[in-house]
Parts: C-alpha cells; sequence; structure tokens
C-alpha cells in the first residue's frame, strides 16, 4: 500500500491517476498518522519551498517523513518533493527537512535559457532497479526553476543538462528522488513507478 | 537533451473535436478522448483542449472530457475557453489537466493570472494570446480578444510582460492572420514575443508542413509549436514532424 503525501503543494490529481492506471493500492493523506499504514511513500509537490515547508511543520508531516525515511521503506519523492527532501533551499532561503545532504540552487538567469525549464529532456541514469528496463534516449518531462546539488557524488542516480548540468535523480539507500515528473512523463515515466510498486 | 515540444491542439464543442478556418466554419472531426489517446501513442509531447462551446450550462461536459483525457494519457495537457473565475480553474485542474489556458478573460480581469499563479503556481498558467498586424501599435502586432473579433488597446509585447509579470508561466501566442490557413507559422511576431519575455512561448497559428515548425523554432525562437490541421486531417503524423525536425537537427523527443 502506497501512501500519497498531501500538503497543500499543487495538485494530486496526476499522480493518483497514473497509480490507480497501473493497477496500484494507495491512498492520499494529509495526516502524519497515516504513514504507519504504508509500506512506500510517494512524496510528490509542485510550487514554492518556504509554503510547502511551512505546511509539512504545521501538520507535523515532517516529522512523520523523516522517520518514514528512516525506517528503510522505500520513499519517492517528485519535484519540489524531491527538493525539499535536502537540507537548505535557495528559494527564499529555507531549511528543508535534511533526509538527504546538499541544498537547492536556481538556475542562473545569464545562461541563455528559458526558466523555468518547462518540457522534455533526456536523462543518463546509472543502473538501478527503479530505472531498470528504460528505452534508450527515454525523455521526461519536467518543470523547475531549481535544482538539487548533492553533497555527495554518490547518490546522483540520474543527470542532465539544461544551460549547465545538472542532477535530474538521485538514490540513497531506500529514499529515491526525481526532479522529473514520471506521471506526466509518457511510458517511461510510467516504467518508473510500476519499478517502484515493484520494489 | 533538451526538446522543443510538438503540441497538438483539439477545439472541443459541446464534448467533441471541431476544426474551423480563421475562427470560423467549424466541422467535427471526433471525440477528443480517442484522439487524445491516439496522439499520445503517436508520441505527441503536449495536449491542449480548447472548449469553444464555454457556453455555462455545458462547462460540465468538458469537465467530463478532461477528467476522461486524463485517464487515458500521461503527458502534460492544457485546458482553456471559458475560464473566467478561479472556481473554473480549479474545477479543470483537479480533473486532472496540468495546466489552465486563460486569453480574452485575462484581458478582461488581468488579476486572474495573479489569482492563477498564487494558488496553483505559475507553471499552471498559460496566457492564451491572440495578435493580429497593426501598424498603429509600437511591436506592429495589437491583441485581440473573442476569438479576433475583438481589438483591444493592449499591443502584443506589452501585455506579454504584463502578464509575465502578473504570474504567467507561459505564453501560447496565436496569429490571427495565419490560423487555419497552413502557410506557417507568423515567425516575426514569435520571435518578438520569445524574446522579450523569460518564459516559454507557444507558436501557435498556420502550420501546414513539418518545415513550418522547423522555421518557427528557427527563426521565430519558439520554445514549442502548436499544430492542429496538419494532423487532424491525416497529412501528417507526429512521427513525420519529428523525423523531418530531426534531420534539420533541431531536439525533439524520440522514444516514447
Amino acid at each position: 500500500m502506497i501512501g500519497v503525501i498531501d500538503y497543500d503543494a499543487g495538485n494530486l490529481t496526476s499522480v493518483s491517476t497514473a497509480l490507480r492506471y497501473l493497477g496500484c493500492d494507495f491512498f492520499v493523506t494529509p495526516r502524519p498518522e497515516e504513514l504507519s499504514r504504508a509500506d512506500k511513500v510517494i512524496f510528490p509537490g509542485v510550487g514554492e519551498a518556504v509554503q510547502a515547508m511551512g505546511n509539512l511543520r504545521k501538520s507535523g508531516m515532517d516529522g512523520a517523513l523523516k522517520e518514514f525515511a528512516a525506517g528503510g521503506k522505500p520513499f519517492l519523492g517528485i519535484c519540489l518533493g524531491s527538493q525539499i527532501l535536502f537540507d537548505h533551499s535557495e528559494e527564499r532561503d529555507v531549511a528543508c527537512l535534511g533526509i538527504l545532504p546538499g541544498r537547492v540552487v536556481r538556475f542562473p538567469s545569464d545562461m541563455g535559457m528559458k526558466i523555468p525549464q518547462i518540457g522534455w529532456n533526456t536523462v543518463d541514469f546509472r543502473e538501478d532497479p527503479l530505472v531498470a528496463g528504460l528505452p534508450d534516449e527515454a525523455s521526461f518531462y519536467f518543470v523547475h526553476s531549481y535544482y538539487v546539488q548533492p553533497a555527495t557524488e554518490d547518490i546522483v542516480l540520474g543527470r542532465s543538462e539544461y544551460g549547465i548540468p545538472f542532477t535530474a535523480a538521485v538514490r540513497r539507500d531506500n529514499v529515491w528522488a526525481t526532479q522529473f515528473h514520471p506521471e506526466k512523463s509518457g511510458k517511461p515515466g510510467l516504467a518508473i513507478l510500476r519499478n517502484f510498486i515493484g520494489l | 537533451m533538451f526538446q522543443k515540444r510538438i503540441v497538438i491542439c483539439l477545439d472541443v464543442r459541446d464534448g467533441k473535436t471541431t476544426k474551423g478556418v480563421k475562427f470560423k466554419g467549424n466541422v467535427d472531426i471526433g471525440d477528443p478522448v480517442e484522439m487524445a489517446a491516439r496522439y499520445y501513442e503517436q508520441g505527441v509531447d503536449e495536449l491542449v483542449f480548447y472548449d469553444i462551446t464555454a457556453s455555462a450550462e455545458r462547462r460540465g461536459i468538458m469537465i467530463d472530457v478532461v477528467a476522461r483525457v486524463a485517464e487515458r494519457i500521461f503527458i502534460p495537457f492544457c485546458v482553456g475557453g471559458g475560464i473566467r473565475t478561479l472556481s473554473d480553474m480549479k474545477d479543470v485542474i483537479n480533473a486532472g489537466a496540468e495546466k489552465i489556458s486563460i486569453n480574452s478573460a485575462a484581458v478582461r480581469n488581468p488579476s486572474l493570472i495573479e489569482e492563477g499563479a498564487s494558488h496553483f503556481g505559475s507553471q499552471c498558467v498559460v496566457l492564451g494570446m491572440d495578435a493580429a498586424a497593426d501598424r498603429e501599435m509600437p511591436s506592429g502586432y495589437r491583441v485581440v480578444i473573442d476569438g479576433g473579433r475583438k481589438p483591444t488597446e493592449w499591443d502584443m509585447l506589452a501585455w506579454a510582460r504584463e502578464a509575465v509579470r502578473l504570474g504567467a508561466g507561459e505564453i501560447v501566442l496565436n496569429s490571427i492572420d495565419t490560423d487555419g490557413v497552413r502557410n506557417g507559422y507568423e515567425l516575426n511576431a514569435t520571435r518578438l514575443v520569445s524574446e522579450a519575455v523569460p518564459v516559454p512561448v507557444v507558436a501557435s497559428g498556420g502550420a501546414g508542413v513539418p518545415a513550418h515548425l522547423a522555421d518557427v523554432f528557427k527563426e521565430g525562437r519558439a520554445d514549442a509549436a502548436l499544430v492542429a490541421s496538419m494532423v487532424h486531417y491525416g497529412d501528417y503524423t507526429v512521427n513525420d514532424i519529428k523525423m523531418h525536425l530531426d534531420r534539420e537537427g533541431i531536439p525533439v523527443r524520440k522514444t516514447w
């Protein structure tokens, strides 16, 4: 049973629809105490880091997520839900969950690219069960102005490039996170969700 | 590699896809849900649905279409037409659309852009802008509304900048002069807007052959290009377009 975290950061319809399409059992919850029912967690999110962290602290979900991640069960952060797993975000200078080491920074405005990055980009992954069986040159859908800078290279799972090279996916132990939206990335995205469900 | 997006536009009237020329003379061409599913399989990068009925009592039909599309395709899609309030935006987003597009309603009530952006984030709010060539305007183009019928006082570039300042995360620029004519996009207007704003610009109106997309990506500096007639009537597939762009050295999504 997958718990999908609702903390009023963007719309959860597309994640729910994709999980339903994949025939997976899941529930959507804003309540920290319900995480005990989940054997996996998906932590989505679109929007702004300060507001998101505020919502998580108010409900006590911040502590519950840290506890869940520390418990060793599979955890998947998506987009903003990936960024705020790190220690700190440059987006209005906010302390984040600190589940993964590193920080979140903005794309430089002088690199001659539109910001936010909106659209499809390829990702080079290292081998991992989350990304097993993907077609060569698969593309994924990104919508973001900030990206993660892990403190240690060894947690980088996928790299991409948008004006500059950036980290598009990370993994440490049971915690995976993608900057792109697997639920909006066509069949390769669904394959990642299917892999996560099967972990 | 970051890729240029091919966006297919479906005009929906009373739950059916329809297609007109220069905003007039529409004919029904199919079921939007089935068409969306087919284009998804063909590898389109994004879809836009414009509700051209947009009469209040029929809103429910469109929301139902949106919900059924969301169950079938797992790529971003945008919905526009008849969205006048925050509550209209919520209905569409909750039904599963990634983005909403506002056009005439944003000109009449610019705070709608701000409300949408603060509620859902800028990435959800797309400004649809219809422009017509007009030598009296500083940029050479005037913003028109109500499907091209009503001129406004806005210069195209002034309105584009203002909409971005208010929180629009993307602009779909539709040229009234080229819409449905299939002689190519308005390259000059597209380049002007793309160079004037920091957000992605989607070119719309006039695509007839794949070379037109290559032109608008290169000369028009567009980030995405909207097509309709050229795929709806079976003249070209998404793959035909992508293969052409690939040969022209324009990065496109090739596996899906």
